[in-house]
């Protein structure tokens, strides 16, 4: 498709212009529906049954006693649905998830569920449900679950990418590795060479909206499912073969969705809501509390990163290498993978080397949160180049200009880059006044770059165009947060009118193909690519439409500021769409453009971040005073919209960086599964979040647009962690840098430079 | 056993039945259809369901609905007049102060009984105001300016 | 022909090599030929190749064409949040 409509400089009209979102308005009246604010006829209210043990089998389920009780209409386990794990096998993992069969796996996985007529019946019901377990031992930390005698979780795994495959099992479902030049030969050329180990505990993608769904399976194999998802495509597909149903007899409406950050990119309840449904033929609704949505859904890996640089003492990087260990839940991901291949992007480097570990532990099955797996690599080597420059007396800016990949470089996972957006970024942060402000006592300023990928993939749209010249745009991706405007704003601009005349919808799994999901940054690319290519199939019609009117051949006709104008020496006045879609029913019917692509080349996204913090000396206690955030977004669409992306992130990031992780105790359990001791970013916590949007334009795209949504979440771990380090003198290597980290740092520290002789 | 009450919600008098145990988000969502007010933990901890009760801003969720019995109760569904928007619904949409949107419920209910008490706020007196209710899109900068602009604007009128 | 790039865990399907050396104008080609040759990459092409053509990844699309001269590099799908 990039090729198709390739990219073209120009001046634009209404693209970058900042207009109010056409849904804003039922989102502040209240009117908006989400996934819990609807309902069917007749409807159930499910609930499940979750294990309260780490790790343990499943002896018996007895069910009975709650299907006595009067007003409960279903109730499931695993035997409700069909074994598909000879014949699919990750899909079987995603099935085995929603719904254990053999085995619990964590703290809060689903043993069971019932539909009854109202939620205190099916409270009622779930204590009626008896399971006996055999507790068996688990593993919760990502370096114990390496460790010899680490419990194996589960005895069919073998680490896939090890040659000779071996024949033991074990706890690293995979193997990756990256990288080109040869690392011990480029650490023979470093003057300064730090090695180090990095650590980071997993975090939620904490949006405000639980999980929720309204099912409703009828006994024909027809089905409806409401609910709150970054991907209603992937839902039905994955849900249909779950349930065995045909795809093309569930229809997914998505509703509006509060916040997903990746975590709504995979089904949880979904299956579970629609088999309660299938076994009492009545729809049921399906809502997590806040506490099933810690306890099961969501988190990212936690990490071990094991981490080698080597520098010359004019700052040039000679080599790179690191072992990533990456939790991945019960079952097996490509999270190490991500956090190998992103690792050291950012860098043009001779000689680098990274090796991905997916590591299984008894803790929820991993889950995207935004440019997945970055952060956690980017927090060991930007901290790493900080510490670096340091100890050769280089400002930390200057040595990551000095390394910065550029056009040709190849990056650290394999390609050449074309044109891209980090030394841009970079000298952007030196030249911004944020570098040069003073600071006061106890504080410290730190910087740090990101890199992520961005994803096109498969979209599809529909427009259609009014007969009094409006138009609609249909769209199979989730609007997680300005989508309805930026592509309302492209079809504005495409067509050559208003953007008040334009309604962006996101139609349902019957109105369009498969969409992929809002994901990968994706959204504004690829529907934008399809949209425009809808737009331009929709002019040619209307091209021809115009010629009919006219009576002149089609080839006499062009289009120009949204009108047809005839060329040639006549004296057509020119025709807008408005007076051409009145004329529709004579000239061929309804106008409208229908396309459908692959949109592939979307561009990497790079991103520096400076920010100032204030640690309390006594408490460890750490604020955020200054943040500043430069990313590349291509073209920025809707610019407002495009700095909320870059903000969001960046809270993200601090609130990770300084305070969110999952605390489990002895026992596997996880003892912060709400809000209160999960503790996100508040408003008071937080200064302004200053945002600075560079537009290098992606080649691939017809306007230039590559994503935006997930590179800001990248830098913050490190850029905090090193302004933590210029704060207080002390290098931090655990991210969250709460309270209790920093002080323990601080006194470690002081000691260790009390047994120093002095000078 | 479900009992009768007697409130008066964004001015007008509404009765609903409830359960004992049942609590005032509940009632508004389940039995009035008042799907505006959200629920994001049921735990007091993020603001999605704020509400007024008597003038006072309250997580619903940690609300019985007995306890409305002859109160007045004010949501995000009576904010606008008529047609005309608030001007703090008004300024949330021009700075583009949502993304997702299931905060902004709670935030634009909070931000009115900030702006009731308090006409001219510092930016550090509407962080605190809003401490209560939690944002996961925002990064909360977009959500401060929109207030200050309608702070700004309601003190000119 | 065309210099093929493989990442780390493709190498061992191709007796260790960091490149292998294919004749495919196309994507589809491109993979049809790897499954001849190299029949133990055939689980890892089933899970999903991404193609990098010169830097642009494209992770879906079969008929993209392979320019003469161009860099090819394969990696493997990648998920976003």
């Amino acid at each position: 498709m990039g090729k198709e409509t390739p990219f073209t400089k120009r001046e634009f009209k209404s693209v970058g212009t900042r207009p109010v979102r056409p849904d804003g308005i039922d989102k502040v009246t209240g009117r908006a529906r989400y996934g819990a604010d609807f309902d069917m006829p007749g409807q159930l209210v499910g609930l499940i049954l979750r294990s309260p043990h780490a790790h343990a089998s499943i002896k018996s389920i007895d069910t009975s006693k709650a299907e006595a009780l009067p007003g409960v209409k279903s109730v499931i386990t695993s035997k409700d649905f069909k074994d598909i794990s000879k014949t699919d096998t990750e899909l079987a993992e995603i099935l085995e998830n929603c719904m254990a069969r053999k085995k619990v796996y964590y703290d809060g996985h689903a043993v069971a569920a019932v539909a009854a007529v109202d939620a205190k019946t099916a409270r009622a019901a779930l204590k009626l449900i008896n399971v006996e377990y055999k507790l068996l031992k688990h593993v919760t930390d990502v370096d114990l679950a390496v460790a010899n005698k680490a419990p194996v979780i589960n005895r069919n795994c073998k680490t896939a990418g090890v040659d000779p495959a071996p024949t033991k099992a074990s706890n690293i479902s995979r193997r990756s590795e990256f990288g080109h030049g040869d690392v011990d030969k480029g650490f023979k050329k470093a003057d300064v060479i730090i090695e180090r180990n990095f650590r980071t505990e997993q975090s939620h993608q904490g949006y405000i909206e639980p999980h929720a769904c309204v099912a409703s399976v009828s006994p024909d194999g027809n089905g409806e499912l409401w609910v709150c998802t970054q991907g209603h495509f992937v839902f039905r597909q994955q849900c249909a073969q779950m349930l065995g149903m045909d795809v093309a007899k569930l229809r997914v409406t998505s509703s509006e969705i509060g916040g997903g950050f990746g975590g709504k990119t995979h089904i949880w309840l979904e299956p579970v809501a629609l088999a309660l449904s299938r076994k009492a033929n009545r729809p049921v609704k399906l809502v997590m509390t806040r506490e099933e949505v810690f306890r099961a859904s969501g988190p990212t890996s936690a990490t071990s990163i094991d981490i080698k640089i080597g520098v010359t003492n004019d700052g040039i990087i000679t080599a790179g290498e690191a072992e990533l260990r990456y939790t991945s839940g019960p079952w097996g991901g490509s999270w190490a993978m991500l956090g190998a291949m992103t690792a050291f992007a950012c860098y043009e480097l001779e000689n680098v080397k990274t090796v991905g570990l997916e590591v299984l532990v008894n803790r929820p099955k991993t889950t995207a949160y935004r440019a997945p797996s970055a952060p956690m690599a980017a927090f060991a080597v930007e901290s790493m180049i900080d510490e670096l420059a340091k100890k050769i007396g280089m400002d930390a800016v200057e040595m990551r200009i000095k390394n910065a990949a550029k056009e040709g470089t190849q990056s650290s996972y394999g390609p050449v880059y074309g044109p891209i957006g980090i030394g841009p970024t970079l000298e952007a942060a030196k030249n911004h006044p944020h570098m040069k402000a003073p600071l006061g006592e106890n504080q410290g300023r730190g910087m740090a770059c990101g890199f992520w990928f961005n994803f096109g993939g498969q979209s599809c749209t529909n427009l259609n165009i009014g007969i009094d010249g409006t138009a609609t745009l249909t769209v199979g991706t989730i609007d997680v947060g300005g989508a309805r405007a930026s592509l309302s704003l492209v079809v504005a601009e495409e067509l050559g009118i208003p953007y008040d005349k334009v309604k962006a919808v996101i139609g349902d799994t019957g109105s369009l193909g498969y969409n992929e999901m809002t994901d990968g940054s994706r959204g504004t690319f690829a529907s934008s690519m399809s949209a425009i290519k809808s737009c331009r199939i929709a002019i040619e019609d209307m091209c021809a439409r115009a010629a009919q009117i006219w009576d002149i051949p089609v080839d006499k006709v062009i289009w120009q500021d949204g009108h047809a104008h005839a060329t040639g020496k006549n004296n057509n006045a020119p025709l807008s769409i408005a007076e051409i879609a009145a004329t529709a029913e004579k000239t061929g019917g309804p106008i409208a453009g229908h396309a459908q692509i692959v949109a592939d080349g979307a561009g990497v996204s790079f991103a520096t971040h400076i920010c100032d913090v204030e640690v309390d000396p006594e408490t460890g206690s750490t604020r955020v005073v200054r943040y500043t955030v430069i990313q590349d977004a291509g073209k920025a669409v809707h610019p407002t919209y495009v700095e909320g992306q870059f903000q969001g992130g960046a809270a993200q990031g601090i609130g990770w960086a300084l305070n969110e992780e999952y605390i489990y105790g002895e026992d596997g359990r996880l003892q912060n599964p709400g809000f209160l001791d999960y503790r996100i970013p508040v408003c008071s916590d937080l200064p302004m979040i200053d945002t600075q949007i560079l537009e290098i334009p992606n080649p691939n795209h017809p306007y230039g647009i590559r994503g935006v949504g997930e590179t800001s979440i990248v830098p913050p771990l490190a850029a905090i962690g090193n302004a933590v380090s210029n704060a207080t003198g002390v290098r931090m290597t655990h991210v969250p840098m709460s309270p209790p980290r920093i002080l323990d740092a601080l006194e470690k520290h002081s000691e260790a430079s009390d047994e120093e002789p002095a000078l | 056993m479900a009992m009768l009450v007697s409130t008066t919600i964004n001015g007008d008098a509404t009765d609903f039945s409830c359960e004992a145990d049942e609590t005032l988000l509940d009632a508004l969502r389940n039995r009035l259809s008042m799907t505006g007010v959200k629920e994001g933990c049921g735990t007091g901890d993020c603001g999605a369901c704020s509400i007024t009760l008597d003038g006072a801003l309250v997580c619903s969720c940690l609300v019985l609905g007995a306890e409305a019995q002859g109160r007045s109760i004010e949501t995000v569904e009576g904010m606008s007049d008529g047609e005309k928007l608030h001007p703090l619904q008004q300024k949330f949409l021009e700075h583009a102060a949502l993304q997702c949107g299931i905060c902004t419920p709670g935030f634009l209910v909070a931000a009115k009984v900030l702006l009731e008490k308090n006409p001219n706020p510092t930016e550090s007196e509407i962080r605190y105001a809003l401490a209560g209710n939690l944002c996961r899109c925002t990064g909360y900068d977009k959500i401060v300016r929109a207030v200050q602009d309608a702070a700004a604007q309601m003190r000119r009128a | 022909m065309a210099e093929v790039f493989l990442w780390g865990a493709l190498r061992p399907s191709a007796g260790g090599a960091a490149s292998v050396t294919i004749e495919a104008k196309s994507i589809r080609e491109l993979f049809r030929k790897l499954e001849e040759q190299f029949p133990r990459m055939q689980p890892f092409i089933d899970e999903g190749i991404s193609v990098s053509i010169d830097g642009v990844i494209y992770q879906d699309d079969w008929s993209q064409t392979l320019p003469e001269g161009s860099e090819i590099y394969l990696l493997p799908r990648i998920a976003g949040g």
